[in-house]
């Protein structure tokens, strides 16, 4: 074994892996999606965009995707702020606190997702708990469970700790007397937030909203579990083609639209970032 | 009357004590360094002018108006600090122009004055760089372009050049002096380096333990150190005990040296005497020279480091490279000084 090909064995085992559990179901599923099915013949081989021009001709898929994508923006949003600022909170704690605080933000990565996403139904309901507060508050009653509200509630508090950790990770380099320089030149807090804390922490919040943006659009366990079957999104409308329905390639076409949008989407903003904090990153002097 | 004072500050930490008492006076256009080593309450005494400390007794006045009133961001100060925070995400001009954008200036007169600091600082055309583009001199003087643009009451130095090589800080110690002479800004540096301080200050304030040992111009503060702390932070130092005093000589081991006027008043047995190692010559053998022998022998470039090991003890021994004797290391030698060269030490 000579040392120029060390590192080809060394990746080998990881490669192996992701050839034979990514590489190759969603090759499969690409297969499938140009496939024809018959309701009484199944999957016929053969190549055909039919399951395309049905799911782009028909409003229902569109509404499908449009919620999906809907939710996914508000999400992204909703962590984007909340995120930044419960990073930046975490970030000026004394050493204690910080760390319980950081175990705090990461717990909702911790549970099961069906345990986490029954809990919230716990509360949603409309006698649950949330909404008995709203009365003693002398709100109306909010419709939480199998609403665009609940599943982005309970997506929000499962994919904030995304933004959290990056954000956190780029505050992590910068220098705390910034924040006293911007002070020392007359800088009110809401400026220091503004303009110098919220900009330095920006790749991580653009980043971090990327991931968020993925998993949101992807999920499935929740939107399953508190928006029900009525209110589809992109994967549970696939888990439908496949188990109930019995349509694959059908399925699989949307599998592959939302997987399309969401590399594009990914590219796009990696590109963004790169491009636009490149300058400000730059190692050494010229 | 003087500009800024700070009279009988302190600061307590719990028990311990990081300024203790501190009661300092800086004049109009003054450049004043508070000098010493880590722990020693400096830096913190410029954090509680900053305001970024809330000293726990005592007031600082500027120009009579009682600064702890005012909040960090309302003071108005120039601050450069240790490691230059520059804003990252800024072009250097807009670094500059920070200050003024928060003051509301507009943003034509904003433009000139963002200029005629960055012309100051010796910075024309880099208005568009980013910082992490920049070298650490550059760096630093944005810093202080930064600092100086919004017309600072005081400009306040906290380590300044301790991030440069050694090269750059003596070309960055000549420009300090040159911009702080222009303006004419009244000046309180922090630094830990005797050399940074002596050589921009117009007075040093030697601190130790919360509080002033010494508050002096730099040439009297190293010819006439007030006291064994002092002389043995600024510069390297010689001293030894006069063991007595017989017909008006001092006895120091084989050593009599007549009592120079300066000194009379304080020579006694006991008493403590210094002598820089620049001032100590190597010299024929006879009366009233110190036999020694060289123990190590340093070149440093413009001159030469001996460490001496004679009857009183280790000595130092700083000679220029001027061609003059220079002793190999082991070879006996024999050393004399002049007695007016010579310090009390309380």
């Amino acid at each position: 074994m000579t040392p120029r090909r060390a590192p080809y064995w060394l990746s080998a085992p990881a490669l192996l892996l992701y050839l034979a559990f990514l590489v190759v179901p969603i090759g499969a599923v690409t297969l499938i999606s140009f496939q024809n099915f018959q309701f009484y013949g199944g999957i016929q081989p053969g190549f055909t965009l039919k399951n395309y021009v049905e799911v782009l001709g028909d409003g229902y898929y569109w509404e499908v995707f449009g919620r999906t994508f809907g939710i996914a923006s508000v999400v992204t949003i909703a962590c984007a702020v909340l995120g930044t600022f419960e990073a930046i909170v975490l970030n000026r704690m004394a050493n204690p606190w910080k760390g319980l605080f950081l175990l705090v933000v990461l717990g909702p990565l911790l549970i099961s997702v069906v345990v986490r996403t029954l809990g919230w139904a716990l509360l949603f309901g409309s006698t649950g708990l949330l909404n008995k507060a709203l009365g003693v508050l002398g709100v109306a009653p909010v419709q939480f469970m199998y609403s665009n509200t609940g599943v982005i509630v309970a997506l929000t508090h499962v994919l904030v700790p995304f933004v959290v950790i990056s954000v956190w990770a780029s505050l992590q380099g910068v220098d705390p007397a910034v924040e006293r320089a911007a002070v020392s030149l007359g800088a009110s807090p809401a400026s220091v937030l503004r303009k110098v804390l919220v900009p330095l922490a920006m790749p991580g919040i653009l980043s971090g909203s990327v991931i968020v943006f993925a998993l949101a659009a992807s999920a499935f366990a929740t939107p399953a579990i508190i928006g029900g079957r009525r209110l589809k999104v992109i994967a549970t409308a696939a888990y439908d083609e496949f188990l109930n329905t019995l349509n694959w390639p059908l399925g699989a076409s949307l599998a592959v639209l939302l997987l399309l949008v969401n590399v594009v989407l990914l590219q796009a903003s990696n590109r963004m970032i790169e491009r636009r904090y490149k300058a400000v990153f730059a190692e050494g002097a010229t | 009357m003087a500009h800024l004072v700070l009279d009988r500050l302190t600061k307590r930490y719990g028990d311990t004590t990081a300024v203790d008492d501190l009661s300092l006076a800086i004049d109009q256009g003054e450049f004043v360094s508070l000098l010493g080593p880590s722990g020693c309450g400096k830096t913190t005494t410029l954090q509680m002018v900053a305001g970024f400390v809330e000293p726990s007794a005592g007031a600082i006045t500027l120009d009579g108006r009682d600064l702890l009133a005012v909040p960090a961001a309302k003071r108005g100060l120039g601050i450069v600090f240790q490691n230059y925070a520059l804003f990252p995400h800024l072009t250097v001009a807009e670094n500059v122009a920070f200050g003024l954008s928060m003051r509301k200036v507009p943003s034509a007169e904003s433009r000139q004055r963002v200029d005629a600091a960055l012309e100051l600082v010796g910075l024309v055309g880099m208005s568009g760089r980013h910082p992490a583009q920049m070298s650490g001199g550059q760096q630093q003087r944005v810093a202080l372009a930064r600092a100086l643009v919004i017309r600072p009451a005081l400009l306040l130095l906290d380590e300044p050049l301790s991030n440069l090589d050694a090269k750059l800080r003596e070309e960055m110690q000549t420009e300090l002096r040159r911009i702080q002479r222009a303006t004419g800004i009244t000046t309180l540096m922090v630094t830990h380096d005797q050399a940074e301080a002596l050589a921009l200050s117009d007075r040093v304030v030697v601190m130790h333990a919360g509080r002033i040992e010494q508050d002096a111009v730099p040439h009297e503060a190293y010819e006439h150190p007030a006291s064994s702390f002092v002389c043995d932070f600024l510069g390297k130092a010689n001293l030894f005990s006069v063991e007595r005093v017989e017909n008006e000589r001092m006895v120091i081991g084989s050593l009599r040296i007549g009592i120079p006027q300066a000194l009379a008043a304080h020579v006694r047995p006991g008493a403590r005497v210094l002598v820089r190692p620049e001032k100590i010559a190597f010299a024929a053998a006879g009366d009233g020279a110190l036999d020694a022998t060289v123990k190590s022998r340093v070149f440093q470039g413009n001159h030469w480091l001996y460490q001496l090991e004679s009857p009183l003890g280790g000595v130092l021994v700083i000679r220029q490279n001027d061609g003059g004797p220079r002793p190999d290391e082991g070879e006996r030698v024999h050393l004399r000084w002049r007695a007016e060269d010579m310090r009390a030490v309380s």
